[in-house]
């Protein structure tokens, strides 16, 4: 059977190119083309979406038809010494389902962005950053090599910089963009040692080439066979240096200090980057690295020391990250938080179950978070800019669109039982989590987790959709800021429903947040053949595998526990003022305060590693005033000797060596001048006295 | 007749006289006459040789001379050519105060 065309393969590239054209053609237009802006933003977003699906099929195809679904495309980049550097893309079906993600959200949120923004007054430098996002997002899911790949990575970086900074004129919003970036970078420069190593390991980045490929077997037995130190093998080391980058990106414990902050950037953008798409790159990394992540010497049946490691991580993190999102007051600061703690189970899944289980939480995620941060910035929007949840109350009947698809969002984040995306997905990685064979405290930090996460999604809830209006304009220190300027001294508009700009992405996400999981239950496991590339059955007895139904019953038990819990604390009797403080905060103020303040891991790091920089500058700086530049003074001091020393050997011995050759040429040059007189009877003297002693030689030598 | 030797001595004696005038002399026409002694010396040796020489009869000695009789006035004429380019130039034919042949 013949392969079907491959043009799609070929020209992968448009994919993440059209949105950077867009970007580029955008950063040309002046501040009041917004349409153009706008529409050449979306645009390229529609036409990579068509390419995406283009691309989706065309491994469906290939699937269809038997053919080994996984495509690249090499080409010679640049030469150095006598090796080529390669780079090129690849499809399989990773690439095609993360694609397809990328792009449908990513233009879901430019829709939303177009009604967010359409106040602000830099709407087109927000676009061009949007789809240079895009488009470098879509750079790194496309790439087949680690160091195409690790380009765009750091594209994303600049762009996620860029955008948490995009109100850059509020000091917290320019600190929080230069904190993510800085936290980031911390974990890229693992990243770029382990693809240097990889580098000098398998002399090549390409993931997969013929069989050449740095993810290939070939080459991952060399990494494996080459031992480090304490006995770790090559392939662990690399594996885990890249999954700092990964930590860093995707928020990990202990480089998650960076997400929360990010949200000082405009709700878009929390959706999109950092919540959709850019901080699932991470996950994505460490799904694209597996190959090489899982190699494990075969004689060992135990999983990979790297995987193990993420799989930890992931479950603190998790942990963490629901923790924390239970006693915090800014809308997306919890959602911030959810985000942390839901990226800690895609490593858990990752880490445990294998891509398939990681991927799918990744893509239901995707979904349902996107849509709870845009529900949110629909919240903000309509609130006039609040975003403390205890100035918001009752907005279950002034916005109930927005109260529809949020609780759709939220049902699916806690993974309510059967219906939610969420679920499937959660519960998939519980399972994993179960049967995972070093340990299974893993398993029991992501049970207790999903109950925070019910629980703290539960008080959410509560706090911005029931009981009543409470926004208090004058109680509220940012509005007393905000009432010295003029234009504000009109009372706070009531909140009002968002534009059916809005509407209409939340809506579509909400109905993919309820039927995405759908394509990954265990009756029917389309997502993870797909990824796996196995084939599909449809049949329930994959409800039958031994532990899943105990671990699905009390999962959804433990969902429904946090949720009911969550109505008791703060459903049973509504939240009359917003200056009452939190039940929780009421009962157990220490532990309130200290899951407030994030276990005050931002503090610890202020004063150890930032204090610790701070000292380290100092002394940096000191040693250069005084002991480099003491050096460099000297050496300098030596080298204008030396000139000194130079030109007195140069005025005493040189030239008065050349003037005295010059000299003597020229006195001897007099001497012989002397002879030319130009007397022509001088000369015929010469020769007249010449002849005659000759004459006489001759005729003495006769005689003789 | 007259000895060979004799006429070698007159040679001798017209040679020693051209040469003195030649060195001695400060106009340079008074140097070209001595010049023209001095060869005229050299052309009574060709005859002398050739007279006194094994084969009188064939006219070598006299054919040399002629020639080095022609070659002297060509030589003359342009020695006289000269003086007069420098005497236009100079004024003078005062060999010591032309100085022409320095560079």
């Amino acid at each position: 059977m013949t392969p079907p065309s491959t043009w799609i393969v070929r020209n992968l590239w448009l994919i993440p190119v059209l949105p950077l054209i867009a970007a580029g053609c955008i950063a040309l237009l002046t501040q009041k083309r917004r349409a153009i802006a706008a529409s050449l933003a979306i645009g390229s977003m529609f036409v990579s979406l068509l390419l995406a699906m283009c691309a989706f099929s065309h491994v469906l195809i290939l699937r269809a038809h038997g053919a080994p679904d996984l495509q690249v495309f090499n080409f010679h980049w640049l030469q150095f010494g006598t090796q080529w550097l390669s780079l090129g893309w690849m499809l399989d079906p990773l690439t095609a389902l993360m694609l397809l993600m990328v792009t449908f959200v990513g233009l879901l949120i430019f829709i939303f962005s177009v009604g967010y923004m359409s106040h602000d007054e830099n709407f087109t430098r927000f676009f061009c950053f949007l789809a240079l996002f895009a488009g470098a997002m879509l750079g790194v899911i496309i790439a087949n090599n680690l160091l195409l790949l690790f380009m765009c990575w750091e594209v994303v970086g600049l762009t996620s910089y860029l955008l948490i900074g995009f109100w850059f004129t509020n000091p917290k919003a320019a600190a929080a963009a230069k904190k993510a970036f800085i936290v980031t970078r911390i974990g890229d420069l693992g990243f770029l040692l382990g693809m240097v190593w990889l580098y000098a390991q398998s002399g090549t980045l390409l993931f997969y080439d013929n069989g050449r490929g740095a993810l290939e077997p070939t080459s991952i037995a060399t990494t494996l066979a080459h031992h480090t130190i304490f006995g770790l093998t090559a392939a662990t080391v690399i594996s885990l240096l890249i999954f700092c980058g990964a930590a860093g990106k995707s928020g990990q414990v202990p480089l998650h200090v960076w997400l929360p902050d990010a949200m000082e950037g405009p709700t878009p953008v929390s959706a999109l980057i950092h919540a959709a798409t850019m901080v699932a790159a991470g996950v994505f990394l460490v799904a694209r690295m597996y190959p090489l992540m899982s190699a494990q010497i075969s004689s060992l049946a135990t999983p990979s020391l790297a995987l193990e490691v993420v799989t930890w991580i992931g479950a603190i993190t998790a942990l963490f990250g629901a923790f924390i999102a239970v006693a915090q007051f800014d809308i997306k600061r919890i959602l911030a938080y959810s985000t942390i703690s839901q990226l800690g189970y895609m490593m858990m899944g990752l880490g445990a179950g294998g891509v398939a289980v990681g991927m799918f939480h990744l893509l239901t995620h995707a979904f349902f978070k996107a849509l709870l941060f845009l529900g949110a910035g629909s919240v903000i929007h309509g609130c006039s800019g609040e975003q403390d949840i205890r100035f918001m109350g009752g907005l279950r009947k002034r916005m109930p669109v927005t109260f529809a698809t949020y609780t759709a969002g939220m049902l699916a984040l806690c993974g309510f039982p059967l219906l939610f995306s969420g679920f499937w997905s959660k519960d998939e990685i519980l399972f994993s989590a179960h049967s995972w064979s070093v340990s299974h405290v893993p398993f029991y930090f992501g049970a207790f987790a999903a109950l925070l996460t019910a629980f703290y999604m539960m008080r959410q809830m509560f706090y911005v959709f029931a009981g009543s209006h409470r926004a208090a304009p004058h109680s509220h220190e940012a509005h007393e800021e905000d009432a010295s300027s003029p234009s504000l001294h009109h009372p706070p508009a009531s909140p009002h429903e968002s534009p059916w700009v809005m509407l209409v992405p939340l809506v579509l996400l909400a109905a993919f947040a309820m039927l995405l999981g759908f394509l990954g239950t265990p009756a029917w496991p389309w997502l993870q053949s797909f990824l796996d590339s196995e084939p599909t059955t449809f049949s329930f007895a994959g409800f039958s595998t031994p532990g899943l139904m105990a671990v699905m019953l009390s999962s959804s038990a433990i969902v429904i526990a946090g949720l009911t819990l969550g109505w008791w604390i703060y459903g049973r009797k509504t939240i009359g003022d917003a200056t009452t403080s939190d039940p929780l905060d009421h009962a157990q103020p220490s532990i309130f305060s200290t899951l407030a303040h994030a276990f005050y891991v931002d503090a610890l790091y202020d004063t150890t590693f930032v204090r610790a920089a701070n000292v380290f500058a100092e002394i940096s700086a000191w040693f250069d005033r005084w002991v480099w530049n003491g050096i460099v003074q000297a050496v300098s001091y030596l080298v204008i000797g030396f000139g000194y020393f130079d030109s007195f050997l140069d005025t005493y011995l040189v030239n008065t060596a050349f003037d005295e050759g010059c000299k003597g040429v020229s006195r001897s040059a007099r001497i012989l001048a002397r002879l030319q007189s130009g007397r022509v009877q001088l000369y015929l003297r010469a020769i007249a006295v010449a002849c005659i002693a000759l004459i006489v030689l001759l005729l003495w030598r006769a005689v003789r | 007749m007259t000895p060979l030797t004799n006429y070698l001595l007159l040679s001798a004696f017209l040679f020693c006289i051209g040469l003195a005038g030649a060195l001695s002399r400060r106009s340079a026409i008074m140097v070209l006459i001595g010049i023209e002694i001095m060869l005229n010396a050299a052309n009574l040796n060709f005859i002398v040789f050739w007279r006194f020489g094994p084969v009188p009869t064939a006219l070598t000695g006299v054919m040399f001379t002629i020639f080095s009789i022609a070659v002297a006035a060509a030589e003359a004429a342009v020695g006289l050519s000269i003086i007069l380019a420098v005497y236009r130039r100079t004024r003078t034919t005062d060999l010591d105060s032309t100085e022409a042949t320095r560079s």
